[in-house]
C-alpha cells in the first residue's frame, strides 16, 4: 500500500513536470518552422512601410512650448496618465537636454543654440531591439511587417526586464491604477492597468487607419515619419540632404529615429 | 522524514511561531502591494529594479554556495565533508525558494507568472534563469532527501541517485552564471557591462554560501547533539578566505578598468557608489562599510591563528556575510540603475512595507531551512544513537 502511493505520487510528479515541458519543447521546435503568414486584413487606406522611422528636425524647437502640443497630442491620444510623483512618471515622449540625449555627443564647448534647445525622447524603435531580447514572454516584440516595436500590455508580467535592457530609458511601468490620473479617456485607444510596461508605439492604431503619429501631426512638419527602407520616401529623402545624428548608435540597436540639429 | 520536523521542543516552536509572524505580516504588506501597485516601493522609472532582485541575486548566490561541501565531497572523496552535504543541499533548497519568492513578488502581474511558460522565449535570459533555478531546486530536493532517508535506515542511497549528484555540481555554477547574465548582457548599462560579471558573482557566492553554512554549523553544535565537526568548519573556512580575497581582487580589477581607461560611463556608477555623483550619495557609507567589513574578514580568515580560533571565525563570518550582501544585495543592482541612460542620477532605497515583504520572504527562507534542518539533525542524532 505504502509502496503503491508512493508510486502514484511519484508518477503524478513527473507527469506534472512533463505537462509544463510541452509548450517549452513546442516554442524550441516552432524556431525552426516556417510560419505560415498570418492572414490579418488590412485596412484600404492603411499605411505601410517595411521599416517605419522619423526624422526630428530639431532647429524648429527652440523652448519647451514648442513641444508641448505635440507631447500633449501624443499623451492625449493614448491615455498616458499624468502622474505627479517622478518616480511613477509614465511618459511616451518627453522633452530632454541634449547632453542628456546624446551624452556621448555632448561637447565640451557646445555651441549655445543645441546647448538650450529642447529636445525630444522617444521608443527609438530600434532594428535591433534589446528589449524584445530580453522580454520572458514576448510581450513586447518588432512587428516583422514594419518594424515597429510593440506591446501586448495583456501578456506583460511586469518583469521590467525590458526597462534595464532600454539604453534610451524609454519605458515606463505602471507603478499604481494609472486610469485616475487621465484626464479625458480617448474611448478608441485602451488604457492600460498596473503592474505593465508601456511606452511609444509609433501610432500604429492611427496607421492601421490611414493616419500619420499623433507627434507629427501636430508638429507642424518638424516630424516626418516614413519607410527608412524606401528609397524615394520623404524621409530618405531629408535623411540624403541633411546631417543627422541618432541616440547612442554605437551600442548597435540602430534607432529609426533620426534627429538633424 | 517529515514528522520528525514536528517533534521539538517549547523553543523550537516559539521560533517557528516567530517566524510565521514575520511571513504574516509580509503577506498582508504583500495584499497591500498586489493591491495598490509596486508604487508602494521605493522603485522608479530609471531604477526599476530595487531591494527585491537585489537579494533574489544574493541568495542565488547563497544556493550556489551550498556546492561548495559537495564538490569536495563527491569530486575529491574528501570523506570529512561527507557529514554535512546535508546542510549545504538543505541550504540551497532555502535559499531557492526565497529566490523564487522575490521573483514573483517583483513582477506587477503576478498571476501571469506563467505566461514564461504559456509563452517561452529562449532568447531570454530571465527563460534560463527559471529554468537553472527550478531545476537546481529539483535536483537538491530528490539528492537531499534520499541521501539521508538512506542515511536513516542504514543503507547506501540508490545508484541513480549519483549521477544527480554529479549534474548538480556544474548546475551550481550555472544558476549564479545565468543570473549573472541577466545584468552582463544588456547594452548601455556601463556598470554590469563586464566579462567578470559572472566571476564575480560566483566568488561572492562562494564567500557568503559557506560563511552562513559555518555559522550554521556552529549553532546547530551548540543546541543539539550532532557536532558538524572542527575540521569541517576549519575547512569551509579556508574556502571562505580564498572565496572573498578573490571576490575583492576581481572588484579591484574592476577598478583599475574603469578609472585607467578613464572611461566616464564606466566611472560614473563606480564614483556614484563610492564618493556620490551630481551631489547625490546615499550608499557612499555602506559600501565602504561593506569593503571595509570584507577587509576585516581577509586579515581574521587568511591569518590561521585567527582562522583557527572559532569564536573570531564566527565573527568573521558575519563580516562576511553581511559585507557581501550590501555589496550585491545594495550597490550591484541599484548601482547599475544609477546614473540612468540619460547620465542623471535618480536614487533609490527600498521603502518600509518593502522591508516588511522582503522580511516576510527570508522568513519563508528561514522557515524552509529550519524544517529541513530540524529533520536532518533528527535523523543525524537517531544514527549515533
Amino acid at each position: 500500500m505504502e509502496d503503491s502511493r508512493r508510486r502514484f505520487l511519484m508518477l503524478a510528479g513527473i507527469s506534472a513536470v512533463g505537462l509544463t515541458a510541452k509548450p517549452v519543447l513546442d516554442a524550441f521546435a516552432a524556431e525552426q518552422k516556417q510560419h505560415p503568414t498570418i492572414g490579418l486584413k488590412k485596412a484600404k487606406d492603411a499605411l505601410t512601410a517595411k521599416q517605419w522611422g522619423m526624422v526630428i528636425d530639431t532647429r524648429n524647437f527652440h523652448s519647451a512650448d514648442d513641444l508641448e502640443p505635440i507631447i500633449e497630442a501624443c499623451h492625449k491620444t493614448h491615455n498616458v496618465p499624468s502622474i505627479e510623483n517622478e518616480h511613477h512618471e509614465v511618459k511616451w515622449i518627453w522633452e530632454e537636454h541634449f547632453h542628456n540625449a546624446f551624452p556621448g555627443l555632448a561637447q565640451k564647448y557646445q555651441d549655445e543654440r543645441t546647448e538650450h534647445a529642447p529636445f525630444l525622447a522617444l521608443c527609438n524603435h530600434c532594428e535591433n531591439p534589446p528589449c524584445c531580447r530580453v522580454c520572458p514572454t514576448k510581450a513586447t516584440f518588432k512587428r516583422e511587417s514594419d518594424g515597429i516595436v510593440l506591446m501586448d500590455f495583456h501578456r506583460c508580467i511586469g518583469c521590467r526586464f525590458c526597462m534595464a535592457a532600454c539604453p534610451y530609458g524609454s519605458r515606463s511601468f505602471n507603478f499604481r491604477d494609472p486610469r485616475p490620473f487621465i484626464e479625458e479617456t480617448n474611448k478608441s485607444f485602451p488604457t492600460r492597468m498596473k503592474g505593465v510596461v508601456e511606452k511609444c508605439n509609433f501610432c500604429a492604431e492611427r496607421l492601421a487607419v490611414g493616419k500619420l503619429p499623433a507627434c507629427a501631426e501636430a508638429s507642424d512638419g518638424a516630424i516626418v515619419f516614413g519607410d527608412l527602407y524606401d528609397p524615394a520616401s520623404e524621409v530618405r529623402e531629408l535623411l540624403r540632404t541633411n546631417y543627422t545624428i541618432r541616440r547612442k548608435q554605437g551600442l548597435g540597436t540602430e534607432p529609426a529615429v533620426y534627429y538633424i540639429v | 522524514m517529515l514528522e520528525l520536523a514536528i517533534k521539538g521542543s517549547k523553543k523550537y516552536y516559539a521560533w517557528v511561531a516567530f517566524l510565521m509572524a514575520v511571513i504574516g505580516i509580509g503577506f498582508l504588506v504583500y495584499l497591500k502591494q498586489l493591491s495598490f501597485g509596486l508604487g508602494i516601493t521605493g522603485l522608479s522609472r530609471d531604477v526599476s529594479w530595487g531591494f527585491y532582485i537585489a537579494n533574489f541575486t544574493f541568495l542565488v548566490g547563497v544556493a550556489a554556495g551550498g556546492v561548495m561541501v559537495v564538490l569536495p565531497y563527491y569530486l575529491h572523496d574528501y570523506k570529512a565533508f561527507g557529514k554535512i552535504t546535508i546542510l549545504g543541499e538543505f541550504l540551497a533548497i532555502a535559499a531557492l525558494v526565497m529566490c523564487i519568492t522575490f521573483v514573483v513578488v517583483d513582477l506587477g502581474q503576478p498571476m501571469r507568472v506563467f505566461n514564461t511558460l504559456l509563452y517561452p522565449s529562449p532568447g531570454s535570459i530571465l527563460f534560463w534563469d527559471i529554468v537553472v533555478l527550478q531545476g537546481y531546486l529539483f535536483l537538491n530536493l530528490v539528492i537531499g532527501w534520499n541521501v539521508l532517508e538512506a542515511e536513516r535506515n542504514g543503507t547506501h542511497y540508490q545508484a541513480w541517485v549519483k549521477p544527480l549528484i554529479f549534474l548538480s555540481i556544474p548546475w551550481a555554477v550555472s544558476i549564479h552564471t545565468v543570473t549573472a547574465f541577466l545584468y552582463a548582457g544588456l547594452p548601455g548599462r556601463g556598470f554590469w557591462m563586464t566579462a567578470i560579471m559572472a566571476p564575480r558573482f560566483l566568488s561572492s557566492a562562494f564567500a557568503a554560501g559557506p560563511a552562513l553554512l559555518i555559522l550554521l554549523s556552529l549553532f546547530i553544535r551548540r543546541v543539539t547533539k550532532f557536532d558538524p565537526g572542527r575540521e569541517q568548519i576549519q575547512s569551509l573556512a579556508k574556502i571562505v578566505a580564498y572565496a572573498i580575497c578573490i571576490n575583492v581582487f576581481f572588484f579591484l580589477c574592476e577598478v583599475f578598468t574603469a578609472f585607467y581607461s578613464n572611461i566616464p560611463e564606466h566611472m560614473d556608477h563606480i564614483k556614484y557608489l563610492f564618493a556620490g555623483l551630481h551631489g547625490k550619495g546615499s550608499l557612499v557609507p555602506w559600501m565602504w562599510t561593506s569593503y571595509s567589513l570584507m577587509i576585516i574578514s581577509i586579515i581574521l580568515l587568511v591569518n590561521p591563528i585567527t582562522r583557527k580560533h572559532e569564536g573570531v571565525l564566527a565573527f568573521a563570518c558575519v563580516t562576511v556575510f553581511v559585507g557581501t550582501w550590501i555589496d550585491k544585495g545594495l550597490g550591484m543592482i541599484s548601482g547599475g540603475f544609477v546614473p540612468n541612460p540619460m547620465h542623471q542620477v535618480t536614487e533609490y532605497a527600498p521603502t518600509i512595507p518593502e522591508i516588511l515583504i522582503t522580511l516576510g520572504v527570508y522568513g519563508i527562507g528561514a522557515l524552509v531551512l529550519t524544517i529541513l534542518y530540524k529533520m536532518s539533525v533528527a535523523v543525524k542524532e537517531e544514527v549515533a544513537a
